[in-house]
């Protein structure tokens, strides 16, 4: 099987090419409006059902949004199993938002700890409860986001002034046994110890009775895993055992209990011991989907490693090594060969690498090379140098596949994201604007599969799109990227950050 | 509002903040849950209390956790055990929630319960209770049922045991790797309920299923289950069953998985007998010490006692010892370090020629290992070759060997090695202590660091306890004394600290005669730090003298010290007459 090409490994059908339209858009801006840094949108991911979406900011909120189109949860397989309406895509509301992460100061090292969300992982639900991890470049978070009854109590032993003032006058001293009452009468612990109880109680007594069954989501951390990191977080990623995730920073991953937080263990550390020889860092890392044993994580270099977490307590070792060798070397190879995110598709056999330039599929199976290539935004290839001065060369785009494993996505400058079909065959290659019109660009970009299956050599396609200016004249706006997307896990429906706005669209 | 009688006050108070919003409120009230159950009385208790706490469960988890472990012991409150069945739904509703801790304590409150409610209440109550569970919709309700199933087995009747049984192994088999790895943690227990003709086929062959599991994690876990089930079987089908699946696991790839097995293999060597043990065990174990993983080596190392215990000892020189000698060298210090904390316990197994010829060198060598940890383990575990070899075999080797850690750079292997003296001299005989160590103590007293100077103190006392005061007379008090003329105060505070150690062990006579003077005279130091400690130590020294020398001796000086122009002087002078005015007091 391993020995078969990628094109005799995959299913022959190739999909019809999908019609790609606006759904929704949450904080959308007004003409002219300027964006606040805080606001821009650093962090998307859909939950494994779908159900919900969560973003994170540079400000360190993260907000919740759920899916409207299937109300019920109760009956929700039954709607699922009747196969309704094509024209059901998923719709989502805002559901609520929190402040994960807040600006703080390491005095120890005098550096500053932006509130800024780097990565949001959702985590299994339990009791009708959202839990999910965020992290920022230093501090993970696990949150609990749940609807609590807002209680109000209605009938009480005392008149509820006094025993307000007096929760007042115990709660500014908790720690003391309390003599607490209005007439200065005695303290719990007199009264209990020379108290005689009647067998049928007292009852005059009552139990406070509860009323009200408004209810209200609050969200509440309930782990802070910390200090277990010296460089910035780039990746957190949860394990198909439910129990256990790992955070990755440039040189190292470590794998920690969802139940400890106090302590992790440290599984790679790439970190050479004279910090002068370092060539390479660590940039992404995620869990095999449903393999608990293996996780891959990329490096600047350009290579996807795979590691097998039952060989060894310190996996420095990788079990597989996915490269491919650079073509015509220049000043920029090794910048642009930077994976800046992989993901796993969800079958779990494929890896999907952003590189600056490139979008390549890998099979786990084949170490030899990508069974996909796709360029994202060729045409820039002649101002990289402009690029590299203006920093935007660094920039960090995710990627993401579909459900389905058919089709993959990622972003691009002048918000434009693209989505590419990756069945052999497939020439589907859309360019999506993130606005309300996101067919608007179709049109101008040249619509030619950009595909390294196909018999084009590179030197031909280099020399193809030349222009930094499109028909309309117009400069590709580099201030403008779409670095953020998402792709929902069981239907063609995908969301994406312009700047502060959530844009979501269907197929 | 109710008028509420003076006398109940603090009690209605202590109910309305069941529900106040500070939460620290909320927590002791459900603290004292009995003594509210107490005012209300069992019935009001039954009828009101348990179902207001059963609506009262999205509370935050210290207080859920604090009413699980409450109700646990809550039976004599609603009534006794004919009503203990009314305490099961808050308790079923607190097995839910997502987090573990209050889960963990509300199955053992249930089965605290359980184990006392009679027969037909548990099929009335509690084996509905653990279906329903088991039936959860979400994994948390799951994986509390199967802590439960062993208090609901026994009861049940003979068609219930059976689907008490399938329910089990389809839980075994759940979604969700959380549930499966809980029923894998439980087995053992549950196994422990169940006829033998069942356990031979239903509970084997879910066990079976666990130990085929793709998530290392419940795998791990039916390594645990491998022991407990062992001891269950009868020998034949532990040899079976058993044996094969742990001989599997010892290669099992994940190192995690033979981490588990190194831990566990001795266990099962009694399950199985003599025979299957050298056949199999052994060369699995072998394995175990040398397999590639350092944690899986540690592991195996650290049982290598345990189980040459199990074996005859020309197994154990055959089989396992040539593997101890390639441990002692290994190139992991962690692994040489859980060697070093067991390998002396070997010495009993193999005997004493085996082990002068054999286990000497290990020992000689690792007390020479660069890694402290290394010889400290070895030098804990003396004794036991003691008993062997002999102490003058010993003593060649092991003095250099102390020596060099009680002068090692890290204040805390210095520490380490002071807080085993008083075991070593124990364990070798007040002559070898005398002769060797000795001159260390003292020269611990004058450490760099205030921690060792502080435990080098303590040490001075436990030997004092060890060898009796006749012997402190002669080997630690003149020594000490002379070194308070120290010139710097520091020093001279530790001897102070030492002299109000020693005082207690020494007796009235020796600290009259020998120590008070020192101190008496200490009280006219130039330095106020030591005036003040001066007073602090009479102050210790007033319970084991008698009336006349604190009225005669340290009142005086006491007072002196209490008009000191300074200030703490003044202040514990003050202090320590108190102190003598309170001894004083009731003679």
């Amino acid at each position: 099987m391993n020995g078969k090409g990628p094109e005799d490994a995959r299913a022959p059908a190739v999909p019809p090419p999908l019609e790609w339209k606006f759904s929704q858009v949450f904080g959308e801006r007004a003409a002219g409006e300027e964006v606040q840094e805080v606001d821009i949108i650093s962090a998307i991911e859909f939950d494994k059902s779908g159900d919900h979406l969560a973003t994170g900011d540079r400000g360190g909120r993260v907000v919740l949004f759920e899916r409207t189109d299937v109300r019920d949860h109760g009956c929700r397989r039954d709607l699922e199993s009747l196969d309704y309406p094509i024209s059901r895509h998923p719709e989502f509301r805002y559901k609520t938002e929190f402040q994960s992460h807040e600006p703080e100061f390491d005095y120890l090292k005098s550096l500053e700890i932006e509130e800024k969300i780097n990565k949001i992982r959702w985590c299994q639900m339990a009791n009708g409860a959202l839990f999910l991890l965020s992290t920022n470049d230093k501090t993970i978070k696990f949150w609990k986001v749940q609807e609590k009854k807002v209680k109000r109590i209605s009938k009480m032993n005392l008149d509820p002034s006094q025993a307000a003032a007096n929760g007042s006058i115990a709660s500014s001293s908790t720690a003391s046994p309390r003599v607490c009452l209005p007439n200065g009468g005695c303290s719990y612990n007199y009264m209990s110890n020379d108290f005689s109880f009647p067998p049928g109680g007292f009852p005059s007594l009552r139990l406070p009775a509860v009323a009200s069954q408004e209810t209200s989501l609050v969200a509440r951390c309930r782990r802070i895993y910390a200090h277990a990191h010296d460089y910035h977080i780039n990746s957190i990623s949860n394990n198909s055992d439910g129990e256990t995730f790992i955070s990755a920073d440039d040189l190292r991953i470590n794998l920690w209990n969802l139940e400890i937080s106090n302590q992790s263990f440290n599984i790679v550390d790439v970190k050479p011991a004279n910090m002068e020889d370092l060539t390479e860092v660590i940039t992404s890392a995620e869990f095999h989907p449903n393999r608990c044993n293996t996780l891959a994580y990329s490096s600047s270099k350009g290579s996807i490693r795979l590691i097998d977490l039952r060989q060894s307590a310190l996996c420095d070792n990788h079990s597989q090594l996915f490269e491919e060798a650079p073509g015509s070397r220049s000043f920029f190879t090794e910048i642009i060969a930077s994976i800046s995110d992989i993901k796993f598709g969800q079958d779990g056999r494929h890896i999907l690498s952003r590189d600056y330039m490139t979008l390549k599929l890998w099979d786990i199976n084949m170490d030899s090379g990508p069974v996909a290539t796709f360029q994202v935004h060729e045409y820039l290839r002649p101002q990289l140098c402009d690029l590299y001065e203006s920093d935007s060369i660094f920039d960090k785009f995710e990627c993401c596949l579909s459900g389905d494993g058919l089709r993959v996505a990622t972003g691009s400058y002048s918000n434009l994201f693209r989505v590419f079909g990756c069945v052999a065959g497939s020439t589907e290659a859309a360019t999506l604007e993130a606005s309300k019109n996101p067919m608007r660009r179709q049109g101008q970009n040249p619509a030619r599969p950009a595909r390294s299956l196909s018999s084009l050599t590179r030197v031909v396609r280099r020399g193809a799109e030349t222009s930094g200016i499109d028909a309309n004249g117009n400069s590709y706006d580099f201030t403008t990227k779409l670095l953020h997307l998402a792709w929902h896990p069981t239907e063609n429906s995908i969301a994406c950050a312009a700047a502060n706005s959530l844009y979501m669209y269907y197929a | 509002m109710a008028m509420i009688d003076e006398p109940l006050y603090p009690i209605a108070i202590l109910i309305d903040e069941l529900k106040n919003e500070d939460i620290q409120l909320r927590l002791n009230s459900i603290r004292r849950l009995s003594t509210i159950a107490r005012a209300l009385g069992e019935e009001r208790t039954r009828k009101e209390l348990i179902p207001f706490l059963s609506e009262n469960n999205d509370d935050d988890d210290e207080v859920l956790l604090a009413m699980a472990e409450e109700l646990g012991v809550f039976i004599p409150y609603v009534g006794g055990v004919e009503y203990a069945h009314v305490l099961l739904p808050p308790l079923e509703t607190l097995c839910t929630v997502e987090e573990t801790c209050v889960r963990d304590k509300a199955v053992e409150s249930l089965c605290r319960i359980g184990a006392q409610m009679k027969e037909n209440d548990l099929v009335d109550s509690f084996v509905p209770l653990v279906k329903r569970l088991a039936a959860g919709e979400w994994f948390t309700a799951r994986v509390s049922s199967c802590g439960l199933f062993h208090i609901a087995y026994a009861s049940a009747p003979d068609h219930l045991k059976a689907e008490l049984r399938s329910i089990y192994g389809q839980l075994c088999q759940d979604d969700m790797p959380m549930v499966r790895r809980a029923a894998a943690t439980n087995l053992g227990k549950f196994a422990a309920t169940v006829e033998s003709n069942h356990l031979k086929i239903e509970i084997m062959s879910i066990f079976e299923d666990l130990t085929q599991d793709d998530q290392d994690s419940v795998r791990l876990l039916a390594v645990e289950g491998c022991a407990a089930l062992g001891k269950l079987l009868e020998p034949q089908d532990c040899v079976a069953h058993i044996l094969p699946v742990i001989v599997n696991f010892s290669q099992d790839k994940s190192w995690r998985v033979r981490y588990m097995v190194a831990n566990q293999l001795y266990e099962l060597c009694e399950a199985v007998g003599p025979e299957p043990t050298r056949a199999d065990l052994v060369p699995a174990y072998v394995r175990l010490l040398r397999d590639n993983e350092a944690e899986v080596r540690i592991a195996a190392a650290g049982k290598v006692t345990k189980f040459c215990r199990i074996l005859s000892p020309q197994l154990a020189i055959q089989h396992i010892l040539p593997c101890v000698k390639e441990l002692s060298s290994d190139s992991s210090q962690h692994v040489r370090s859980a060697l070093a904390s067991v390998i002396m316990g070997m010495a009993p197994v193999l005997g004493k020629d085996a082990t002068i010829e054999q286990l000497l060198p290990i020992f000689l060598s690792l007390l020479k290992d660069e890694f402290p940890d290394v010889r400290l383990n070895i030098i804990s575990k003396l004794d036991q070759v003691n008993q062997v070899i002999g102490i003058d075999l010993l003593s060649q080797s092991l003095l250099p060997a102390i020596v060099e850690l009680a002068e090692d750079r890290h204040w805390r292997v210095r520490l380490a090695i002071i807080e085993y003296i008083p075991l070593l001299a124990s364990q070798l005989g007040v002559g070898f202590f005398d002769d060797k160590l000795g001159a260390l103590c003292m020269q611990w007293l004058e450490d760099k660091v205030f921690s060792i100077r502080d435990a080098a103190a303590n040490n001075l006392k436990r030997l004092a306890e060890e060898f009796g005061p006749e012997w402190a007379m002669q080997h630690i008090i003149p020594q000490v004394l002379d070194k308070i003329n120290n010139p710097h105060y520091l020093y001279r505070m530790t001897i102070l600290h030492a002299v109000s150690l020693l005082a207690p062990v020494m007796g009235a006579d020796i600290t009259c005669q020998k120590l008070l003077p020192v101190v008496i005279a200490s009280s006219k130091d130039r330095v106020p730090n030591i005036k003040f400690n001066v007073a602090k130590v009479l102050q210790s020294l007033v319970p084991t003298l008698g009336q006349s020398v604190v009225e005669g001796t340290i009142r005086p000086c006491l007072v002196e010290l209490s008009e000191d122009p300074d200030v703490d002087v003044r202040y514990f002078a003050s202090q320590a007459l108190q102190a003598c005015d309170q001894v004083m007091m009731p003679s």
